[in-house]
């Protein structure tokens, strides 16, 4: 016992000695004020959305060499820590807890999936440390506090948007839903989407759930084909719908199946293959987009990543980096409080997935675009839906009334496509598509299931 | 009526892999009296090594066929099988006069360092398995119930490896060997029966039989990753008990009822209700009769 206890003061006397030397440390970067910028990155590196973290790591570290290229901030270098959170949202909180306490990060960017920022938001409104998720759409995460700020639009807006396409482009008066229990995300699409297709005048006429990580789902599939539904929402994680798409055909299910960005992942169609092809979902971006800015965009990432496609979470975490060093640049000085208030202000940032303003519940305000699986998994830009009260002010950036004549809404300033895009077959969303995301805003629900339930022994 | 039947055969399908994996419980608890709960990882190895044969070491998955998927099979067989040898040799052997609690930690440290070990080797990500030249959306109908031929796959090879295992316990010298050890290990002992030998043999045997139902889990449900033993196993685990552990067509039995009520609480009930419900019913076998519906109520000798 007494050894015990000698060995614990050492602990204590180690670890006592290690923070006055962190703290030394902290206080010449304040004085010598050239020492690099600390930003803290939390992502799943690896689980079973692994594509969501590294692909988010690529594009902040572009936005990053771009910035530290061209002078830094205020003269200052930005170093990015980036920590793995092995898809798991505790981790996520233990990361955030570590880059904010021992790593001293200024601001923190990440997670993607909802339920997991929920995990981190917490720490960083608790530190004062400004958090800007790339692509945790669930409303909830900016609720946490006034230090929480997101790079892309919420949940409400995307269950709108398909329920719009649904019924405008598609026009499907009867849809079926199957959704993830287990995950925010998924729960809240499945909501606004079910309110959304019914005030427009269709009928959701099956409504399921599962639990991620199952790996059978004919019993519900079986019920919602007797149901007879003209398409399937799913707005779940991507791993999950590629075995859903499967077995939706297996079971004789061939209606087209919806969803959201949860998709956007090479691994969706390795696991779900043909079943998914005809299959629509709503996204941040799609690299088919022939506007300037988003093909300058492609380019880049591909160069610097030996010719890698972007995804919208690569895109996106592009677009958080780039607006939290926006902001940084018009700070007063690099202190949490002073980077929050400047992010708040962001009005207009040109991100390559549109033009992004904090709305006053510090969400971003910009379109989406409606994508298609197409044969051999290749995603098909289907449309673009814009939020109300967006202004179509550049040309280069205005939706594309008619993708299969980008030509004429794009004038000559417009490059052709991208080679090998595939015409898309179906046609853009009627012009009516420009309408409220203020109405979807305040249907949006407030509930949702406990987070970071995770299989035990 | 034809919805119902639809659910039955999937569950059906779903019972005859939970039954194959529930042999390997059932066998080693027979012989050895004890619960082997890294036996659903055994079951997540063979469908990983599965996946290595088809995808990484050969590219019998671009190209699929029957001769590829059973040379695949048993390249996964051959391996499953030696990993139950050697966690028996290194992991149980040794432990065997201690109290049975030591084992039964052992089993459950065997099953966690299968799959994080699983999660370290393999990397977490899931991978597609496609091995066979069939996919499940290959069927055929009957009476307006379709049935994927990978269906037909999962029952009809589950049937025919529990009649071989069923001649081999009642009908070779070796099966006879370990039913002795299973009554009694230190008379057979005595009969000149070599213990660690027939207790190998059941090990390597039942990890074989795991790694078949790792090949038909991944061909039926395509996704293969570290964890995916974890829910299977012990949903097979029920089986075995639910059927009476030690008992084999108890096992058969256990894995289909537990597919069937699976499947049919998904489906008329809530599919969150789906695992509850598995677990109810082993938690009620175990109150209504603890030795399980084809378990002999043999009293145990102390």
């Amino acid at each position: 016992m007494r050894r015990m206890s000698a060995k614990f003061l050492v602990c204590m006397l180690a670890v006592a000695i290690g923070c006055k030397q962190e703290q030394q440390g902290g206080g010449n970067v304040g004085a010598a004020d050239t020492a690099a910028i600390k930003v803290g990155e939390v992502g799943s590196m690896t689980g079973t959305e692994a594509t969501f973290g590294t692909s988010s790591h690529n594009g902040i570290q572009l936005a990053t060499n771009e910035v530290n290229g061209a002078g830094g901030i205020k003269g200052r270098q930005i170093v990015v820590i980036a920590l793995d959170d092995q898809g798991k949202p505790e981790e996520a909180a233990t990361a955030a807890t570590r880059l904010i306490s021992s790593e001293h990060v200024v601001a923190l960017l990440g997670e993607v999936a909802s339920t997991r920022s929920l995990f981190m938001a917490p720490k960083a409104q608790a530190a004062k440390v400004p958090m800007v998720s790339p692509s945790s759409t669930n409303e909830k995460v900016t609720a946490v506090g006034d230090y929480i700020f997101r790079a892309c639009f919420i949940d409400p807006f995307q269950g709108y948007v398909m329920a719009k396409f649904a019924t405008d482009t598609l026009k499907l008066k009867k849809a079926a839903i199957l959704r993830d229990v287990r995950n925010d995300y998924s729960v809240g699409l499945a909501k606004v989407f079910n309110d959304n297709f019914t005030k427009l005048g269709g009928q959701i006429v099956d409504n399921q759930s599962y639990s991620s990580g199952d790996v059978d789902f004919k019993a519900q599939l079986t019920n919602i084909k007797s149901a007879a539904p003209q398409a399937l929402y799913i707005p779940g994680y991507y791993t999950d719908v590629g075995l859903i798409a499967r077995q939706a055909r297996e079971v004789g299910l061939t209606v087209p199946l919806l969803g959201g960005d949860g998709w956007d992942s090479e691994k969706l169609y390795e696991i779900g293959g043909q079943a998914l092809e005809g299959s629509y979902f709503s996204n941040h971006y799609s690299v088919d987009d022939p506007s300037p800015r988003i093909q300058e965009f492609v380019a880049k990432f591909k160069k610097a990543y030996g010719g890698q496609v972007p995804d919208s979470l690569a895109a996106q975490a592009y677009d958080a980096a780039g607006m939290l060093y926006d902001a940084m640049k018009r700070a007063n000085d690099i202190s949490g409080p002073a980077v929050r208030d400047a992010l708040a202000q962001t009005k207009d940032y040109r991100g390559v997935t549109g033009d992004i303003t904090m709305d006053d519940k510090r969400n971003a305000t910009k379109p989406a675009v409606v994508l298609r699986v197409g044969k051999g998994g290749k995603y098909e830009f289907s449309g673009r839906i814009q939020p109300e009260g967006m202004k179509e002010s550049n040309p280069a950036e205005a939706p594309r009334a008619n993708p299969d004549q980008p030509k004429k809404t794009e004038g000559n300033t417009a490059p052709n496509p991208a080679p090998g895009t595939t015409p898309t077959p179906t046609p853009a969303p009627a012009p009516g598509a420009t309408t409220s995301a203020q109405n979807a805003a305040t249907t949006g629900q407030r509930q949702g299931v406990p987070a970071g339930e995770h299989p035990k022994k | 009526m034809i919805h119902f039947l639809q659910h039955v055969v999937h569950g059906v399908s779903l019972g005859s892999i939970y039954a194959l994996i529930a042999l390997g419980y059932t066998m080693v608890y027979g012989v050895l009296k004890l619960i082997n709960f890294a036996h659903g990882d055994v079951f997540m190895l063979g469908s990983m090594m599965g996946w290595y044969a088809s995808s990484r070491w050969t590219q019998e998955a671009a190209h699929p066929s029957w001769l590829g998927a059973i040379a695949v099979t048993l390249v996964s067989m051959a391996i499953c099988g030696t990993t139950g040898f050697l966690i028996e040799r290194f992991g149980y052997r040794p432990l065997r006069d201690s109290p049975k609690l030591n084992s039964l930690i052992t089993a459950i440290g065997f099953s966690f360092l299968l799959e994080y070990g699983g999660q370290f080797v393999f990397g977490p990500n899931p991978r597609a398995f496609g091995a066979l030249p069939i996919s499940s959306s290959d069927q055929f109908p009957v009476l307006g119930v379709s049935i994927s031929y990978i269906d037909v796959l999962c029952v009809g090879v589950s049937v025919v490896l529990m009649v071989v295992l069923h001649r081999i316990i009642f009908h070779s010298r070796t099966g006879t060997a370990m039913r002795a050890v299973s009554w009694n290990p230190s008379v057979a002992a005595l009969m000149g029966i070599n213990i660690d030998r027939i207790i190998s043999f059941t090990f390597v045997l039942g990890s074989v039989l795991a790694a078949v139902a790792g090949i038909l889990f991944a061909s039926a449900y395509r996704k293969v990753d570290p964890l995916m033993g974890l829910m299977p196993g012990l949903k097979a685990f029920v089986a075995a008990v639910l059927g009476g552990i030690g008992n084999v067509q108890g096992a058969m039995l256990g894995g289909l009822i537990l597919g069937l009520a699976e499947q049919l609480v998904a489906s008329y009930v809530s599919s969150q209700w789906k695992d509850a419900i598995a677990f109810s019913i082993l938690i009620l076998i175990l109150l209504i009769k603890p030795s399980g519906l084809l378990g002999k109520g043999a009293a145990e000798k102390v």
